[in-house]
């Protein structure tokens, strides 16, 4: 990609990650429910209103919207994201204490899924129309059709509950209670990307250069590793970047489900208790998470793609 | 092989037909009622009168089953309803109309195609607080600039071609145009693509609903009723099952319904 390029983007990323978080911002502006009463609130006790009115004022949510955003938006330039309301840390202590969580999760499960869904994709392409393809078929089928939660959910009554085999209740991260919540994710991400590794390769062995090969004699395995292959792996990789995108959102609700202490799971809390800040944060690190994957694999297409390399598209 | 999918596509819209129609008729087909709890018989296992057993406010399941999909449903009809009116107006619009229009849609709709739906999803029912319609507006904000995407692309299609030309030297205004000539040439692959959607909403709907981020409590939602099965999923793991199969069950449908009406309706797509 050339400089210019990269330049063009990075500025179109800048004002998508402005937009949004203006977006989210202007939400918690105009969203029912006040912070500050959220956090004082302990029990039934009634707090005076010159402490709510004190506490807004050192939050500095007595002010204006829009000095408020600008106020955020220069302290994040800074690298300062603000004060999480209720744990009354740097939000970006909270933001990193929960990464690892999610990225050993996001991690683990991205990988399970690729291992399984690349060869049952490829062998249900190469087999298609017979029993093993149409089982496949009917399991992604099934598998696509089921909520993600509730995968998580029956999985966690049978191997957790009845088996025993696995911890039901979350805590640390660790290992053994990693497994669940990372299986279910690969399991909702598999089903929709064995699909499309069956379709891509499908679209690759009706082309005419299969044929051609087939008939020089060239056996099936070498086409399929250095014909079929390389060509099917450019829209694998765009959709790979969909599923990640996916997988940000997905994990918060698996999170939920096996109380896994990750981004998600604090996101879906800080929302819960109206700590905006910590909720800002969230969404600008998601979104910039995400961009930037985008990101990679659009420069990855350079270097994969020919075509694109020298400028003959 | 035509044949074939006509066949399924019927069979298909026959079920549709039944879930729509359980939903409609579920005081019929169940004489308990979703909201009346009754302590005495609370986590009861199916079997005998209650054939899905009973949660812990000893309140039918099969019942809320069945009330829940007329809740399920009718929030995804109005969502997808929405996302494609919305999406279809603006994106006729912006395709015909080109220039500023154009370009300000485009920019907005790169915007949400830039974060991942479902967070944005979260963030936006969350925020507003869970209710039924908050869970509509958050999933219509999010979904319409996929459809605002297609007609656009739909639009530019034909806009250049003879029908509307003529159209225009005939000093039609510029909305007949729109309404009468372009709209109908698009609508169907708006159609298919929103039948497609169908599943995925109620999917998402019961996502929301679960993260307490939906409809409330006590309202007899799917996603709402697996949250309450997953509190009790120790003693009375048939609260969180049953929810569960009936979403399977209906997306599945859905799915297969949407697919079918694809096929029949632009052969070429079919593999």
């Amino acid at each position: 990609m050339k400089g210019k390029e990269i330049l063009h983007r990075l500025v179109q990323m800048m004002l998508t990650l402005l937009g949004v978080t203006f977006l989210t911002f202007a939400l918690t502006y105009i969203a029912p429910g006040d912070p500050v009463e959220m956090l004082l609130e302990v029990g039934d006790v009634i707090i005076p209103r010159e402490v709510i009115e004190e506490t807004r004022k050192q939050l500095g949510l007595d002010q204006p919207f829009h000095i408020q955003y600008i106020r955020w938006l220069g302290g994040v330039l800074t690298g300062d994201m603000g004060m999480s309301y209720s744990a009354r840390v740097p939000v970006a202590q909270k933001l990193m204490e929960a990464l690892p969580g999610t990225l050993l999760l996001a991690g683990s499960s991205l990988f399970m899924m690729i291992i399984v869904s690349l060869p049952l994709g490829i062998i249900s392409a190469l087999n298609r129309n017979t029993l093993i393809d149409n089982g496949i078929r009917f399991l992604t089928f099934i598998g696509i059709s089921m909520p993600t939660f509730w995968v998580g959910l029956m999985l966690l009554y049978i191997f957790g509950l009845q088996l025993g085999w696995f911890p039901i209740a979350g805590g640390e991260v660790e290992f053994k209670r990693m497994v669940l919540p990372a299986v279910t994710l690969a399991i909702s991400m598999a089903a929709k990307y064995t699909r499309q590794v069956r379709t891509a390769v499908l679209e690759e062995l009706n082309q005419d250069y299969v044929m051609g090969a087939k008939a020089r004699g060239i056996p099936m395995s070498r086409i399929l590793w250095h014909h079929i292959m390389p060509n099917a792996c450019l829209p694998l990789i765009t959709l790979l970047g969909l599923t990640i995108g996916w997988l940000l959102g997905g994990s918060a609700v698996i999170e939920m489900v096996f109380g896994w202490p990750g981004l998600g799971k604090l996101a879906v809390r800080s929302i819960e208790m109206r700590d905006y800040p910590l909720v800002m944060g969230f969404v600008l690190w998601i979104a910039s998470f995400y961009m930037i994957i985008n990101f990679i694999i659009d420069c990855s297409y350079h270097y994969l793609d020919p075509r694109i390399r020298k400028g003959t598209r | 092989m035509k044949m074939n999918d006509k066949t399924t596509f019927r069979i298909f819209t026959g079920l549709v037909i039944l879930i729509i129609a359980a939903a409609v008729l579920a005081p019929i087909i169940t004489s308990y009622d979703p909201y009346t709890t009754n302590m005495r018989e609370a986590l009861m296992e199916p079997g005998g009168s209650h054939i899905f057993g009973t949660d812990k406010l000893g309140r039918d399941c099969f019942a809320r089953i069945l009330y829940g999909a007329r809740v399920s449903l009718s929030m995804t009809m109005l969502i997808v309803f929405l996302m494609t009116a919305i999406g279809t107006a603006v994106g006729i619009v912006a395709g015909y109309c080109g220039g500023k229009v154009d370009m300000v849609l485009m920019r907005f709709s790169d915007l949400m195609l830039a974060f991942p739906g479902i967070v944005l999803a979260i963030a936006i029912a969350g925020i507003m607080g869970g209710s039924a319609i908050n869970t509509i507006l958050a999933l219509t904000v999010v979904g319409w600039t996929k459809y605002a995407r297609l007609a656009r692309s739909l639009t530019l299609k034909i806009r250049d071609r003879d029908f509307v030309a003529a159209a225009v030297t005939n000093g039609t205004r510029p909305f007949q145009i729109l309404y009468r000539h372009i709209l109908p040439n698009i609508i169907l692959t708006i159609i298919v693509t929103a039948a497609m959607d169908i599943g995925t909403m109620i999917m998402e709907i019961a996502g929301l609903s679960f993260l307490g981020f939906g409809a409330q409590p006590p309202t007899p939602e799917w996603g709402l009723m697996l949250n309450e099965g997953r509190q009790v999923i120790q003693t009375a793991p048939w609260v969180m099952i049953y929810p569960g199969l009936a979403i399977l069950a209906v997306v599945a449908i859905f799915n297969t319904w949407g697919d079918c009406l694809r096929d029949i309706m632009d052969p070429k797509s079919h593999e």
